[in-house]
C-alpha cells in the first residue's frame, strides 16, 4: 500500500512538474526550466519519451531472460512471466514510437526520417508483433512456451546487429550519432546534442525514469501472478 | 554423424527431384516477382542504388515462398517421429541445412544472372566484393530461414507466420547485404567494405551457433 501511494504521489510530481513547470532563458527559480536551443518547448516531452523506449529495452530483456529460464527449467511460471513482460513492452514500445513521432514532427520536421533509432525500435515493434502473431497460433501450452521461448532468443540476438549496424548505413538525428558536415562525417554537434540539461530538469527527468521503472515493474508482477492463479484455478476446475 | 546428416540431404534431394515441388515454386515465384518489378517500372529510368535493394527483395520474398518447407514436409508425411527416432536434432538440422543452402543458392545464381540480364541499370564494378558478399549473405539466408521453418513446423497455421517471423531476424543481413551490394555497384575497395563484411561473417556464425543450441528445444516435444 504504501509502495502504490509512493508511485502514485511520484508519478504525480513527475507529470505535473514535468508539464507545467516553465521553460525560460535564464533560469532563476527552482522550478525553471533552461532555454535548450533548437528543443525550446519540446524538451518537456523527454521526460516521457525516454523512459518509454528505456522501458522498451528493459522489458525486451526481461523477457528473453525468463525464455531462458523456461528453457531451462520447463517451468510455465517463467513463461508467464516472460509474456507479461512482453506485453508490458509492445505497450511501451508503440508509446516511445508514437511520443518519438511526435517530438520528431517538431524537432526534426517529420514524423519518420529512418533515423538508425527509428528503425531499431520499428524492428523491435516487428520482433513483439512476430512474437505475439506466433504464441497465438499454437494451442498447447509447452509447445508454445517453448517456441516462443527459442524465438525469443534469436530475435534477441539480432539486436547488437542493429545498434551497431544501424549508424553505418543511415545517419542519426537522435542525440550522440554521426552526422555529415561540411561534407564529412562527425560527431553530430547539433543544438540537439549539445543540449544542457540543469540540475532540477536531471532531478525531474531521473526522477520520471524511476516513478516508470516501479510501475513497469508493478504492473509485471500483477500481470504474471494473475496469470499464474488463472492457470491454477483453470486446473483445478478441470480436475474436479 | 556426417554420414547420417548426409543421408538425409539426398533424401531430400531425391525427393525434391520426383517431386520438384520446391523448385517449381521457386522457379516461378522469382519469374512473377521480377517481372512485377519491371511491369511497375515500365519505360522509367530507375537510380542504380535502387535495383540493388530490389535485387533483395527478390530474394527476400522467393526464400520465404521456397524454403519454409525444410520442416513443414516431414510433418505432413508423419515422418518426424522416425527422424527423431533414428538421428540426433543436431545431425537432422544439419541435413536440412544443406538442403536449404542448396536451394538459396541455386535460387539467388538465378536470381543474380536474371537480374543482371533484364536490369541495365544493376552493374557491378567490384564483382569479387560482389561474390564474397553474394555467398556469406546466403550462409545467413539458409542459416536463418531453416531455424524458422523448425520454429513453423511446429506452430499451427504455417504458410502466413513464416515471413512475419523470418523478417525481423533477417532484417539486420539484409540491411547489410544492401548496403555492401550498393558499395559493390559504385565499385568500393575491399578494404573500406571490410566492416560490413565482419558485420555478415559474426551474423553467420551466431546464428549458427543459436540454431545448433536451440534446436533441440524445438525438435524434442
Amino acid at each position: 500500500m504504501i509502495w502504490k501511494t509512493f508511485l502514485f504521489l511520484l508519478l504525480c510530481f513527475v507529470s505535473i512538474a514535468g508539464i507545467s513547470f516553465p521553460i525560460v532563458e535564464n533560469p532563476v527559480h527552482w522550478y525553471q526550466y533552461p532555454m535548450i536551443k533548437g528543443l525550446e518547448e519540446n524538451a518537456k516531452i523527454i521526460f516521457f519519451h525516454v523512459p518509454t523506449a528505456w522501458l522498451t529495452v528493459v522489458a525486451f530483456f526481461m523477457s528473453t531472460v525468463y525464455s531462458i529460464q523456461y528453457l531451462r527449467k520447463k517451468n510455465l511460471d517463467d513463461d508467464a512471466k516472460s509474456y507479461t513482460a512482453a506485453q508490458l513492452g509492445i505497450i511501451f514500445c508503440i508509446l516511445a514510437t508514437v511520443t518519438g513521432a511526435i517530438w520528431a514532427k517538431f524537432a526534426w520536421g517529420s514524423y519518420w526520417s529512418w533515423d538508425p533509432r527509428q528503425t531499431s525500435i520499428f524492428a523491435l515493434l516487428l520482433i513483439y508483433g512476430a512474437w505475439f502473431a506466433l504464441r497465438s497460433s499454437i494451442e498447447s501450452e509447452e509447445k508454445r512456451a517453448s517456441l516462443s521461448s527459442v524465438y525469443s532468443i534469436i530475435a534477441f540476438l539480432t539486436v547488437p546487429f542493429f545498434i551497431f549496424i544501424m549508424p553505418r548505413i543511415m545517419l542519426g538525428l537522435h542525440p550522440g550519432a554521426e552526422s555529415i558536415e561540411d561534407g564529412k562525417v562527425v560527431q553530430s554537434a547539433s543544438p540537439v546534442v549539445d543540449f544542457k540539461m540543469n540540475g532540477n530538469m536531471l532531478l525531474i527527468f531521473f526522477l520520471s525514469l524511476i516513478a516508470f521503472t516501479i510501475l513497469y515493474f508493478w504492473m509485471w508482477r500483477v500481470g504474471y501472478k494473475s496469470l499464474i492463479y488463472r492457470d491454477k484455478i483453470l486446473k483445478q476446475s478441470s480436475r474436479g | 554423424m556426417h554420414s547420417k546428416a548426409f543421408a538425409l540431404f539426398l533424401k531430400d534431394f531425391r525427393s525434391e527431384l520426383r517431386t520438384r515441388y520446391a523448385v517449381n515454386s521457386l522457379a516461378m515465384f522469382i519469374l512473377v516477382a521480377i517481372s512485377v518489378i519491371l511491369f511497375s517500372i515500365g519505360q522509367e529510368k530507375i537510380p542504380q542504388s535502387l535495383t540493388g535493394g530490389l535485387f533483395w527483395v527478390v530474394i527476400f520474398f522467393s526464400a520465404m515462398s521456397g524454403l519454409a518447407r525444410a520442416f513443414v514436409s516431414e510433418e505432413e508425411r508423419g515422418t518426424t517421429l522416425t527422424l527423431q527416432l533414428i538421428a540426433s536434432p543436431s545431425t537432422i538440422f544439419t541435413g536440412k541445412l544443406l538442403f536449404n543452402l542448396i536451394l538459396v543458392f541455386l535460387m539467388n545464381i538465378v536470381i543474380a544472372v536474371l537480374y543482371s540480364a533484364l536490369f541495365d541499370e544493376f552493374v557491378i564494378r567490384s564483382f569479387y566484393l560482389f561474390v564474397l558478399t553474394f555467398v556469406l549473405s546466403n550462409f545467413g539466408l539458409a542459416i536463418s530461414s531453416t531455424i524458422i521453418a523448425a520454429i513453423i513446423s511446429k506452430a499451427g497455421s504455417k504458410g502466413t507466420l513464416y515471413p512475419v517471423l523470418s523478417f525481423p531476424i533477417l532484417l539486420p543481413l539484409i540491411l547489410t547485404s544492401v548496403q555492401l551490394t550498393s558499395n559493390c555497384m559504385v565499385g568500393t575497395s575491399f578494404a573500406e567494405s571490410k566492416v560490413d563484411l565482419a558485420v555478415i561473417v559474426c551474423y553467420d556464425v551466431i546464428m549458427l551457433t543459436a540454431s545448433y543450441m536451440l534446436f533441440d528445444f524445438i525438435w524434442k516435444d
